[in-house]
């Protein structure tokens, strides 16, 4: 397994430019999540580093090799990658066994021993082999694509939106079997997905992608609590905006004076609380007063919107755990939890 | 687009004035006269029997709907000079304009049949049931949205009923009823005169295109899909009642007529072989018929694979005209393909002139389209994204086509092999102009046994062309009954 580098990548389809200098560095051995609504390019950027598509500009090197560049073109099947699309795109007309070792040389193709150890690394039944992919569900064809492409035991693993077709309890099981796979052979992966949830469990590394830039790239846990900007902290998942005023280890606004150690200076910022940051308690515990306008349940756990009781009120979005979910109507004190992030404003 | 010009140019040699006096000539009148009138009361029928017999078969409770769809898709599997044949050895002083029509229209009904019974099993019964319940009868229901849902079925079908009426020699020939076509191939045999041929072809030419652009405005822009979401649901089927025996007789009575007679017919015939005048050796002429639909079959699916694959693939403003073009000059008669590709052969490659490689290249140019339609499909149902698959995992593009995308297009591909497969075994206006002197297929053993009135002799040729055809009875169905799902 390699890494895999990109390095200024501007693409296009017939008259419309879709990708703009787009940069990006997978480490040999880790997983990177491309996260990005539908239209946004990221499909694209998978498709240039899969050699079915030719950059206009820029250079993708794979474990230091240059593949495609300025004047270097290495067509698709001398990459070494695996691929595996959002409809797994197994060939029809072949078996489970045939599909997967549809790639390897000839006198390998024959190795029953080697489908057996692939089908059990996805987690299918060694017996799937004679099977036509008609006869299998979405996931296990999900599954079978996998196996084909790691047969080839392939430098870079470039996973198109897998689960995508899935439905939800099926997503769940095939992901955490492709993970597991993937984690067993040591693969470096880019895994292309506009599903937030899927991007953080699955990855080392978050890429935020919009309108064919990459405006962040991080581990899961850092771009979620400490987004660049106001977009891609929304991409990640529900979150509140508060205008606020810096001043020494503090930062004001509408629910007071927020401990923020390390500021200094006098600036105007953005914080970004997150639902969970707040905590809602019994009327008068010390606090913001706020009353509940709406509450949107979940089973698991509720949003609850709150109006806060001062001057402008502005509107805020607490997650609570599902028993604990104030009535509407109610007045509630919120109080924040840990450290709230600023964005420059 | 050649055999146009071809025509066109021989017709114009002797200059306007004379090709106009050619035109315009009481015997010219006489022919167009019988040709219109042979389209419209056979298209008229054809429509009647065809629609009628789709609803029979498709939306009530007949009883036998399956047996029923095999009956009237089977006359297609008996070439209509076949036909004709039957229906003359069987009633004697069959001819004329009444012969005509009868025989055609029981030749070519299920041209119509079966785009009309194919739409009226896949189409949503929702609007019907919209419109009786604003208020219309049955009867109104079917004429005012019934009717409009299958207009561009039946357009479709009544096109190919009347560009068949328009190249049909040889049915028409033994009922010694002259139309332009038969009146071309006269005057070519008889007087060889290429002149006034090629100007009865122009005529016969402008015909076709009329015909053409016919259909196309009235086919017209409107909008006959499903508008709006929701699962469309399967038709139900009007209960007959009482009428159930009228109309079990009727499709029975059709089918007879249809089916039964030809069958009777050639079936006497062939228990009588032994008086014929003249000794039948099927050997020859099965080779050559075979060979030469082979050989036609395997150059017209090579030569449509790269134009459906553009058509498919990359949908252009060429590759459209391409497709366009072929479609043209499939619909002229085969008469005029055959005339133009004689007169180039005179013209330009003299010792080309009747030998296999033209006759092949008659066939090709008349029945490319047959190819197109099921090649184009096949190409289309494999998603490109399988060649990104298998290009992924080591294979270069040739390699990737080959293992992949090829074996996936065969089966559609084949299906194209055979319509043509079978068109060219049975073909026999372009092939008694074009075939090499000394050779006979089926067809023209038959013709020949049949035009000196040897019916003894020219059954078993007639039996061994049905037996050709019958499979293009079971691909139609085939093809028919996939329809609903796409």
């Amino acid at each position: 397994m390699s890494d895999l580098r990109l390095s200024g990548i501007s693409a296009s389809h017939p008259r419309t430019p879709v990708l703009h200098d787009v940069d990006l560095a997978v480490p040999s051995g880790t997983t990177t999540a491309v996260l990005g609504p539908s239209g946004c390019g990221k499909t694209t950027l998978l498709r240039v580093v899969g050699g079915f598509m030719r950059p206009d500009a820029g250079e993708v090197r794979l474990g230091g090799d240059v593949v495609a560049g300025p004047g270097t073109w290495v067509p698709p099947e001398r990459r070494g990658l695996g691929y595996v699309a959002q409809e797994g795109n197994l060939f029809p007309h072949l078996t489970v066994a045939a599909n997967i070792t549809y790639g390897l040389p000839r006198r390998e193709r024959k190795d029953a021993a080697r489908v057996g150890e692939l089908l059990e690394l996805v987690g299918l039944p060694g017996d799937h082999g004679s099977r036509r992919p008609d006869q299998l569900s979405g996931g296990q064809q999900q599954r079978v694509a996998l196996a084909r492409a790691l047969a080839r035991r392939p430098r870079v693993v470039l996973l198109d939106e897998p689960f995508s077709a899935l439905d939800p309890e099926l997503r769940v099981a095939t992901r955490d079997a492709v993970a597991s796979a993937l984690a067993a052979e040591r693969a470096t992966v880019v895994l292309v997905t506009h599903d937030q949830a899927e991007a953080l469990s699955f990855a080392d590394q978050v890429a935020i992608m919009h309108e064919g830039r990459i405006t962040q790239a991080g581990p899961p846990a850092e771009v979620y609590r400490a987004p660049s900007d106001r977009r891609s902290a929304v991409s990640l998942g529900e979150a509140c905006f508060l205008a606020g005023r810096t001043g020494d280890g503090i930062v004001t606004c509408a629910l007071g004076a927020l401990p923020v150690p390390g500021t200094t200076g006098t600036r105007e910022v953005e914080l970004l609380i997150r639902p969970e940051q707040l905590h809602l308690g019994a009327d008068g515990s010390g606090g913001c007063p706020a009353r509940v306008v709406r509450t949107e349940f979940f089973g698991h756990d509720a949003l609850v919107e709150l109006r806060l009781e001062t001057a402008d009120g502005p509107v805020l979005r607490a997650r609570t755990v599902g028993p604990a979910t104030p009535a509407v109507g109610s007045r509630v004190a919120v109080t924040v939890e840990g450290r709230p992030h600023l964005i420059d404003r | 687009m050649l055999p146009l010009l071809v025509v066109a140019v021989t017709a114009l040699q002797s200059g306007p004035a004379e090709a106009f006096a050619l035109v315009w000539r009481p015997r010219v009148a006489e022919l167009l006269r019988n040709t219109v009138s042979l389209v419209v009361l056979t298209g008229t029928l054809s429509a009647v029997l065809g629609v009628g017999a789709a609803w029979l078969v498709e939306r009530t409770a007949l009883p036998g709907a399956g047996l029923w769809r095999v009956a009237f898709v089977a006359p297609l599997a008996v070439p209509a000079f076949v036909n004709s044949f039957a229906w003359a050895a069987l009633v004697p002083g069959f001819s004329g304009l009444g012969g005509a029509v009868l025989v055609t229209t029981l030749s070519y009904f299920p041209f119509v049949f079966l785009p009309v019974a194919a739409l009226l099993r896949s189409t949503d019964p929702g609007l019907e049931e919209a419109a009786r319940s604003l208020g219309l009868g049955p009867v109104r229901t079917f004429l005012r949205v019934g009717l409009a849902q299958l207009r561009p079925a039946l357009l479709g079908g009544l096109l190919l009923v009347a560009l068949h009426l328009l190249a049909e020699f040889g049915a028409l020939e033994m009922l010694r009823f002259p139309t332009f076509t038969t009146a071309i191939l006269d005057q070519y045999e008889v007087a060889f005169d290429s002149r006034s041929g090629s100007v009865l072809a122009l005529v016969l030419m402008g015909l076709a295109v009329t015909v053409l652009t016919l259909e196309m405005l009235a086919r017209g822009r409107t909008r006959h899909a499903r508008v709006g979401a929701g699962s469309a649901r399967r038709p139900t089927r009007a209960r007959l009642g009482a009428l159930t025996v009228p109309a079990l007789l009727a499709t029975g009575g059709l089918a007879v007529l249809a089916v039964g007679v030809p069958a009777w017919s050639i079936g006497t015939w062939l228990t009588r072989t032994g008086e014929a005048y003249e000794p039948v050796v099927l050997g020859p002429a099965v080779r050559s018929t075979l060979g030469l639909a082979l050989v036609a079959a395997l150059v017209t699916t090579v030569a449509t694979f790269p134009a459906a694959w553009l058509l498919a693939r990359r949908r252009s403003r060429f590759a459209v005209l391409v497709e366009r073009v072929t479609y043209l000059a499939s619909s002229l008669p085969g008469v005029v393909v055959a005339l133009a590709l004689i007169a180039l052969a005179i013209g330009y490659a003299r010792p080309l002139y009747q030998t296999a490689p033209v006759l092949v290249l008659a066939y090709a140019v008349l029945f490319v389209p047959r190819a197109m339609v099921t090649t184009r499909a096949a190409i289309a149902a494999v998603p490109p994204e399988l060649g990104d698959a298998a290009r992924a995992l080591g294979d270069g593009p040739l390699r990737a086509f080959a293992r992949v995308q090829l074996p996936l297009m065969l089966r559609g591909t084949m299906a194209g092999f055979a319509l043509v497969f079978i068109a060219v075994s049975t073909e026999l206006t372009a092939t008694l102009l074009l075939a090499p002197t000394g050779t006979q297929t089926l067809a023209t053993a038959f013709w020949s046994a049949s035009s000196s009135l040897d019916y003894a002799a020219a059954a078993p040729y007639a039996a061994a062309l049905v037996v050709l055809s019958a499979p293009l009875t079971w691909l139609l169905l085939r093809s028919g009954r996939e329809e609903p799902a796409t």
